[in-house]
Formats: structure tokens, sequence, C-alpha cells
């Protein structure tokens, strides 16, 4: 079956594609992983129970922390032999999440992007400037590999340097963009202070994703580049980007691959599965990954699931746009940062205060975060270098853990709001 | 051979220099003499008062970050050339100046002025060597 036919299979076809892929995972991961036998176990449920996709709600979530608890590649199902890549992204605290791909993992993952690809119009003529960032990061190099399997031209260029990619852009011809939001408009900025309008270019479509963006964002990215500009969705805890993404009907949300990844919606407090329709928080089952296979990864994102026929001609679920988290999670140019990331790196610094906030904005479309800092009596120093010795010191270490670099402004001590209960720890003034 | 200055963490809030002073006005403390270093971001006061402990309990009670550091009054010719002189040999000791201010009164003919140094020690061996006057705590808040 090729992807048209999957991507159009009636609901019954579908369902049973992923049923018997659920059963497979489940004995496969059961019978590799103790950590996942051993929940398994506490659960009571054996892969034989799984009859039926509805027996999915038997098995037990995933969290981040049960990634962090088997840290870096407890929960890989193959000899580290067979990982040909690993990638990484934030975790809570100090270490990161860690993923892992077999070569069927990195092939399938660029088959999905592909159908990505060609499901926003874009195809084996295209050139793909693709803006995400190379490296640790899915988002650079699991749409690379989606550009080359489609059989796209693909520019390497990664983030950085907007004067250099605006040039690129204009005189290699680029037509698709893969960037967030963000930049895109940070692009469309640098185009105008360069003198160089969309109709010298040849852009024409745009794919963005790894940060939450609005109606708003959309109809001003497409005003000021002149594409047509459409969502993309994933997490490299389910593959990378590639999960879901928006067909040109933009009403209703991203279709999900589900073939590959096996969405539910569940109640943010109870965890029970939710029907069609109904908002809540994101899960995914991965039913075709060798290194890495995740079951009922609760995504803290909050989504909905939309059953409708699409124009198109998809019957794929789609997924309304994500419209918040359940933790306190910021994405800050395209990376993710925990709260609580800030707060060990500030436990770490002796004399240092755990009174601390940060503020979040956006200045000419580029995210800038600060955080505040309480100057108690310990690290007061007479000399101003003294004090700016802190700030810098604090800025390397949130800048070494969390890959974000981030103003620091040092404040008055109780001038930071203390809180009964849970400390609003985060001012986010952008308006997404 | 050193005086006791007081050090606070100014927020670059309007309003936050004239707290200071009300604070120590209410505790009928005197200022001496006063910098302020400041950044983009904060500053710095510095002062030298004539109730070291009592201003900056009071201080530390309305809610501000006090800190004590030990500077040198040194008496200055008053006369061009004086603060000069005095410069010279505390170069030709090889000592670093983090920073200096000016007292507000003069110490009979002398212009004093107040000084942290990397090195306190040395600096304090190298100037008085050189026949430099360093006032002593108690000179200072007095004079």
């Amino acid at each position: 079956m090729n992807w048209q036919e999957i991507e159009t299979l009636p609901r019954a076809g579908m369902e049973s594609i992923q049923l018997l892929r659920l059963r497979k995972l489940v004995e496969r991961v059961y019978n590799t992983v103790a950590p996942y036998r051993a929940k398994m176990e506490e659960a009571g449920v054996r892969p034989d129970d799984i009859k039926t996709l509805a027996d999915l709600r038997r098995l037990p979530f995933t969290t981040k922390d049960d990634l962090r608890d088997n840290y870096p590649f407890g929960l890989f199902t193959v000899p580290m032999e067979e990982v040909v890549r690993v990638h990484a992204s934030s975790g809570t605290t100090g270490k990161p999440t860690v993923v892992g791909y077999t070569a069927a993992d990195i092939s399938m993952w660029a088959d999905v992007m592909a159908r990505c690809l060609a499901m926003a119009g874009v195809t084996r003529k295209d050139m793909i400037h693709n803006a995400y960032g190379y490296g640790l990061f899915t988002g650079g190099l699991g749409a690379h590999y989606g550009a080359e399997r489609l059989g796209a031209t693909v520019i390497p260029v990664s983030g950085g340097n907007s004067k250099r990619q605006i040039t690129i852009m204009r005189d290699f011809g680029s037509t698709v963009l893969l960037a967030t939001p963000s930049y895109a408009l940070n692009l469309a900025d640098t185009m105008t202070d360069m003198g160089v309008s969309p109709a010298d270019l040849q852009l024409r479509i745009g794919i963005h994703g790894a940060e939450p963006w609005s109606e708003n964002m959309r109809e001003e990215v497409e005003q000021k580049l002149g594409i047509r500009a459409l969502d993309i969705y994933g997490l490299s805890e389910v593959i990378g980007p590639g999960v879901a993404m928006e067909c040109p009907h933009t009403d209703q949300g991203m279709h999900i691959l589900e073939d590959h990844f096996l969405p539910e919606i569940v109640d943010p407090d109870t965890f029970e599965p939710l029907p069609y329709g109904e908002a809540g928080e994101l899960v995914f089952t991965t039913l075709t990954k060798e290194a890495f296979p995740i079951i009922r990864y609760r995504t803290k994102d909050i989504s909905r699931l939309v059953a409708e026929p699409c124009g198109c001609g998809r019957t794929l679920v789609r997924m309304e746009k994500v419209t918040g988290r359940t933790d306190d999670m910021l994405i800050i140019r395209g990376v993710n940062v925990f709260p609580s990331q800030v707060e060990h790196v500030l436990m770490g610094i002796e004399g240092v205060e755990p009174h601390y906030q940060i503020e979040v904005s956006r200045e000419g479309n580029l995210d800038t975060m600060t955080v505040l800092v309480e100057v108690s009596e310990e690290v007061f120093s007479d000399e101003i270098k003294g004090l700016e010795q802190l700030g810098k010191r604090i800025q390397t270490e949130i800048k070494d853990l969390l890959g974000v670099t981030c103003g620091v402004k040092l404040v008055e001590p109780r001038t930071i709001q203390r809180s009964e209960g849970k400390a609003q720890r985060v001012i986010d003034r952008r308006n997404i | 051979m050193r005086v006791e200055q007081i050090a606070v963490f100014l927020e670059n809030r309007s309003g936050r220099l004239a707290e200071i002073t009300a604070v120590l006005a209410e505790n009928n403390i005197n200022i001496r003499a006063l910098s302020v270093a400041d950044t983009a971001d904060f500053g710095i006061l510095r002062l030298i008062v004539d109730q070291v402990d009592r201003a900056k309990q009071a201080l530390k009670e309305a809610g501000f970050t006090v800190g004590k550091t030990n500077v040198i009054a040194v008496e200055v010719p008053d006369r061009p050339g004086g603060l000069a002189e005095v410069l010279k040999i505390v170069e030709q000791a090889g000592l670093n100046v983090e920073y200096m201010y000016a007292f507000v009164n003069k110490s009979g003919e002398n212009a004093v002025l107040i000084f942290r140094f990397d090195n306190m020690d040395s600096a304090i061996e190298a100037l008085q060597n050189a026949g430099v006057v360093i006032l002593t705590g108690a000179q200072v808040c007095s004079m």
C-alpha cells in the first residue's frame, strides 16, 4: 500500500492496521524493556490483554519522568550498536531527554516527514530552505531527511545569520521555508531592512512548528513573506517533526499520521480517555518505532481530535492547533524551557535565593527571556564588577543547561512576589 | 586604619535613593561621604556614616540589601597636584584602585579621599611609608 492509499483508508481499515501494530508493539516492549514490563505488571496488564483498540487504555502512561528515570538509554529496545542516531531535548531539571533511532526508524521518519511535506503541497521540484536548527534538536535533521526522501533540493541553512539566509533565498530561489513561526517573522523583518520584498523571492510555502502560534501570526507570516503558511507538529519523544501536518484546508487542524502515531485525548486531571471533539491532554503511542517506542506518552499539550471528513480527501484524524500546556513548560525561540531548570541553576550558586521570576516577551519577533534574581546579602558585592560577574555567571550556567541565552536582572530583596502554594514563576508577555 | 563603609544595592527604580536617605534621617544618622556607581541595570550606593551598625540595621529593616566593607580615608593636600602625588605613590607600589570618592568636609587644610584597593594591607603600608596621612575610623566619623 502506498502512502496515498493509507491516508485515504476508511476508518475500519486504519483501525485494523493500528490494532495489528499495537499488539506487536506491546508484545515486543513487554519482552525487551524491563521498566515497561514492570509498569505493565504493576498495572496488571499483559500483551494478550490487548484485543481491541479500546484496550489501549489499560496500558500505563509514560511521562518525561520515566525518561529521566531511565536516562540515557534505559528505555531502548535494541542494543546500542543497532542505534544509528540519538537526539536530545530539554528535561525538567538537569538532564536532557534522550531518544534513539535504528536505521529502519530513520527511514520511517524520513517517510512520515516526506508525507507531511507532500501534504503541504511540496514536490520534488521544490527548493527547500531548512532553517530549523541542526544538531541534537530533532527539527533540523528530521525535516532534512524528509526533504531528501521526497526528492526535493534541500538547503541545510539551519538557524541564525538572517541576512545570509535572505541572500541565499534570493540567489538560490528557495521555494519552501521550514522555520519556526517567530523566526519566519524575523526573516521578514530582515528582508525589510535589506530592501528585499516577497516579489524578489520565489517562496510559495512555509511549514512552521516547534512552538505555538496563532491565526493572527499565520496571517502576518503569509502577508509578509507572500507564502501559504502551514502548521506542523511533532515532538522528539514520539519521533521529531512529522507527527501531524496541516493540509491546505486549514480549518480544523493537522492530520495525524496515525498509521504510525496512535493518538488519544485524555482528561488532564483524571486521565480518562475522552471522545473525539473534547479537549484534553494529547497522548501518543508509537506503532512502528524500533529503538525507542513509546506507549501512551503524555505530551502535556492541550488539543482536541476532529473526526469530520476533510476536503483534501484524507481520512487521517486531525488534531486542533495546540492551545496550551498542562505544565509550565515554555518555548523560547523554539527551545523547550522549564522554569524548574532555571531554579536548578540558581540553587547551584551559593548564596542565591530561590526567589526568582522569569519574564518572557517578544521583541522584533524574537523571544526574549529575562531571569529576575534577588540580590541577597550573601551575594552582594560593593563592587560593580562583583555583581556583573554574578549576572554573567547565572547567564552562562543557564545557557549551558538550557541552551538559551537569557538576560539576567538583579533586583532588590523581597521584590519578587512570594505566594501561597505555587509561586508564579513566569510572566509571559507574548501575545501568541 | 580602616574605615567601615556601607554599600547598598540599588535597583534602577525611581525613589530608591530618596528612600535610603529618608531612612537614615529617621534614624538620626549623618552621611559623611557618598558615591553612587551605576550600570544600565542597577547601582551601588557607598556611604560613610557616623553610626555604621545602626545605619546597616535600619536599612536592612527597611528591606535593602546592605554590605559592610573596609576602605581607607587618605588626607590629600588641597591644591593642584595633591591627588596626583598620592596616586603616583599608589601606582609605584603596583596597587590597583577599585574605586575612590571624595569626602564632604576637609580635615584641617586637607581634602579627604576614600579609597578601596585590591590589596588593602599593601596599600596601607605603601602610603604610610611615603608619609601619606591615613585617618582612622573614629577621626573620619567625627569630622
